[in-house]
């Protein structure tokens, strides 16, 4: 089939199956359909642009379609991309399991571990969640303590993990272990699978600043895991880690074009002769629309370059680095034009404090998936070839 | 259209980085400077850029230019940025061949392309780019033309063979309307070319006219919008060159960060330094993309006001971070006129004012955005 035939069944299929009230746009990913055991869809209609998607493959298009996926190549993908953008179709499905773990385990994981967990994340069955972080090993991730004992026929795994994304929400979990305690700390860490729902798992949501709970502290208590349920070779789980730390930083660094900050201030606080009235802040917002084109630029020469064969590397943490600054940035600037107003907490003029509560929500931009400090960290020593010692 | 660069401009930016590297290394401005050379730049050099096409990068075939477009001429400034490289490559090559282009000339496109006459735009009167507010009037005299006034920070001024000055021919300072262009000639009645020597030690001059006889080129009246597009096309060259100082001083700093020891261990260990080199990387791999960006637009005829200040400014802020960090890691050695990093700085802050700094860029950009 050519691409020109393949574009238009896809536009043949969108038609039929994507549901009138699923081609509108999302004020943020709150509204969109994350899938699981346990989610409460919020129509039919998205319940039913789900089971559409997923049983053809499209909520994970490029991946093999022996595992669900939906075996599409690039340029196929592509076509895919451009003809929901043009009916301004909402993604089926959102989930860590498509951004990170999928990716892993089509990379590390065995032919029986992808038959078992990848279509269920194809279809949206099972919601995942990341236990990376522990109270003691932030930045420092490689120094965590939780630990999977070998006990011949099982894994009893006993510690603590925190700002797990979703994890009260979530069916299973990828984690991170020590499974060989007296390795050096990079060399004795595992990539272990295993539901939220084994006896020993507890959640507890994080209240932050910003009012919302994203996050968890999740406890484990001698939780039996099934031997198979590791991934890759024991002992070598740091690997999987920072390939999927990869795709973490990509996809936060990603954040797509936000609608420009001069419209924004145009809607907000008028012109006068065509410019803003208030020229230091057109001065500011200026400043910060150039930067934000350059890195909106800079995300396209590498998915380019990424195409043209090179590989992104540790470029991802540049990536990661210049976009969440940005974002806190945008954030910063979105309280100067709304004023005071900026500040409500409460109450429906303000939408519940929606300015105010994700101006918060950036904070975290610069600390999850690795501080700005460790990427630059990453690029000195990758990048730069600057010395340690 | 993709952000890389294809096969046959990759095989360009190689062979200009590797010529500039070998036929004009920093050591040449040095030079040219402390025997106070008279013409600035060296003319073999200019022989051997126009063989390698480099003179004529922008003009078409049929002229006997080499058609490399905007992003070839990009890459010839980056390498030349990362050299310091004298030569009257930007006034001849790019700004009076983008003006002459944009003013529909085509006779003049031969000679442009030769590059045995040197050809140079004048257009500041005053220390800052305003070209609106041009002052200069030309007077009907006879059949032609006469200049009279004072134009300044002249690219190339007191060497080049034929000027190509804006002048008003009708309407007051402050209107787009009403502006011409005209070209006059070395060693014109009336024209004294004043070298100005800058912190860059490059060339750039001061020229007085007095009933200086002048041609007219192109249309009378309504050369604004030619002499912006043209200066615009300019700074993504410029934003180009300005780039590669940027990438040299990075370069430079972080061999410097790599070698020098203090406190028993290499200073590159310091996660202080590590951390500020990172930032720079960052910094101009945004400025990269945006200067590609903007050489493409160039390239595709269209508008291209809104992507050559993107360029410029990110370029102008890159170069500006880059300059001042790379003394800074340097430490005492970067203040000294014996090593070269200062030279950097001292060519970044003047080619940045060129066709308007940073304000200039960033209130092009809020403009023609829409607020």
């Amino acid at each position: 089939m050519s691409l020109d035939e393949f574009r238009a069944e896809v536009r043949d299929w969108l038609e039929v199956n994507c549901p009138a009230s699923m081609r509108t746009p999302m004020a943020s990913f709150d509204e969109a359909c994350w899938g699981g055991r346990h989610f409460e869809f919020a129509s039919d209609d998205q319940r039913l642009w789900l089971e559409r998607a997923g049983e053809k493959g499209y909520t994970v298009p490029t991946w093999p379609k022996e595992y669900g996926g939906g075996g599409l190549s690039k340029d196929e993908a592509k076509i895919l991309a451009e003809e929901m953008k043009r009916i301004n179709a909402r993604p089926p499905l959102v989930s860590f399991g498509i951004w990170m773990l999928g990716p892993a385990l089509l990379k590390f994981g065995s032919h029986e571990q992808k038959l078992e967990h990848i279509p269920k994340i194809a279809r949206g069955d099972i919601r995942w969640c990341q236990g990376y972080s522990e109270p003691g090993a932030g930045s420092d991730l490689a120094s965590l303590r939780t630990k999977a004992e070998d006990k011949g026929d099982h894994w009893l795994v006993n510690g603590q993990k925190v700002w797990t994304s979703y994890a009260d929400k979530s069916d299973w979990i990828f984690c991170l272990v020590r499974t060989e305690p007296d390795a050096p700390k990079h060399e004795g860490i595992s990539f272990l699978l295993f539901d939220m729902e084994s006896a020993g798992v507890s959640t507890k949501p994080i209240k932050l600043i910003s009012g919302y709970s994203p996050f968890c502290e999740t406890f484990f208590d001698d939780v039996t895991v099934p031997k198979g349920q590791l991934v890759g070779e024991r002992g070598k789980g740091w690997t999987i880690a920072k390939y999927l730390l990869t795709h973490e930083r990509k996809m936060i660094g990603d954040i797509g074009a936000p609608t420009p900050l001069s419209q924004l201030a145009r809607e907000k606080l008028g012109t006068e002769g065509g410019q803003l009235e208030d020229a230091m802040l057109r001065s500011e917002i200026a400043r910060h629309e150039i930067d934000a084109a350059a890195f909106m630029f800079t995300v396209q020469r590498a998915t380019d370059e990424a195409k043209a064969g090179a590989s992104l590397g540790a470029f991802s943490s540049a990536l990661k680095y210049v976009g969440t600054e940005l974002n806190k940035d945008r954030h910063e600037k979105l309280l100067k034009i709304h004023g005071s107003e900026a500040f409500e907490w409460e109450g429906q003029f303000s939408r519940d404090g929606a300015v105010a509560k994700d101006w918060l929500r950036t904070k975290a931009n610069s600390i999850e998936g690795g501080t700005s400090e460790v990427q630059l960290n990453i690029i000195s020593k990758r990048i730069l070839e600057l010395p340690d010692r | 259209m993709s952000l890389t660069l294809n096969e046959e401009l990759q095989l360009l930016k190689e062979s200009a980085d590797g010529f500039f590297a070998e036929k004009s290394p920093v050591s040449d401005l040095r030079d040219l400077r402390d025997r106070e050379d008279e013409v600035g730049y060296r003319a073999d050099l200019w022989q051997d850029m126009a063989e390698m096409g480099f003179v004529g990068i922008l003009l078409p075939e049929e002229a006997g230019g080499a058609d490399f477009g905007y992003v070839g001429a990009g890459l010839v400034a980056e390498a030349m940025g990362r050299q310091l490289t004298a030569s009257p490559f930007l006034a001849h090559s790019v700004v009076a061949a983008s003006l002459l282009k944009a003013l529909g000339d085509e006779d003049r496109l031969g000679a442009l392309a030769a590059g045995d006459e040197l050809y140079t735009v004048a257009i500041d009167e005053g220390p800052r780019f305003d070209l609106a507010g041009t002052k200069m009037t030309a007077t009907q005299a006879g059949g032609g033309y006469t200049l009279s006034g004072l134009k300044t920070f002249v690219p190339d001024g007191h060497v080049a063979d034929h000027i190509l000055v804006v002048a008003r021919t009708s309407g007051t300072a402050g209107e787009t309307d009403g502006l011409s262009v005209f070209q006059v000639d070395k060693g014109a009645k009336g024209l004294i070319a004043d070298r100005t020597i800058m912190a860059d030690s490059r060339n750039w001059a001061k020229l007085s006219f007095n009933a200086t006889p002048a041609t007219l080129v192109g249309t009378l009246d309504g050369a604004y919008s030619a002499v912006e597009r043209a200066t615009d096309l300019a700074n993504t060259v410029i934003a180009a060159e300005l780039l590669g100082i940027a990438e040299e001083c990075l370069t430079r700093t972080t061999d410097y960060l790599k070698e020098r020891q203090q406190f028993g261990v290499t200073i590159g260990t310091f996660q202080a330094l590590q951390h500020r080199a990172s930032h720079l990387f960052c910094e101009i791999a945004l400025t990269r993309s945006a200067v590609l960006k903007a050489l493409q637009t160039a390239d595709e005829g269209g508008p291209v006001g809104w992507f050559a200040a993107l360029a410029k400014a990110r370029a102008i802020k890159s170069a500006e971070l880059a300059t001042n960090e790379a003394i800074q890691m340097h430490g005492g050695i970067g203040m000294t006129d014996e090593y070269d990093i200062g030279f950097y700085i001292k060519r970044a802050r003047p080619l940045a004012h060129l066709y308007g700094d940073y304000n200039v860029q960033a209130d092009r950009f809020a403009a023609l955005s829409g607020y």
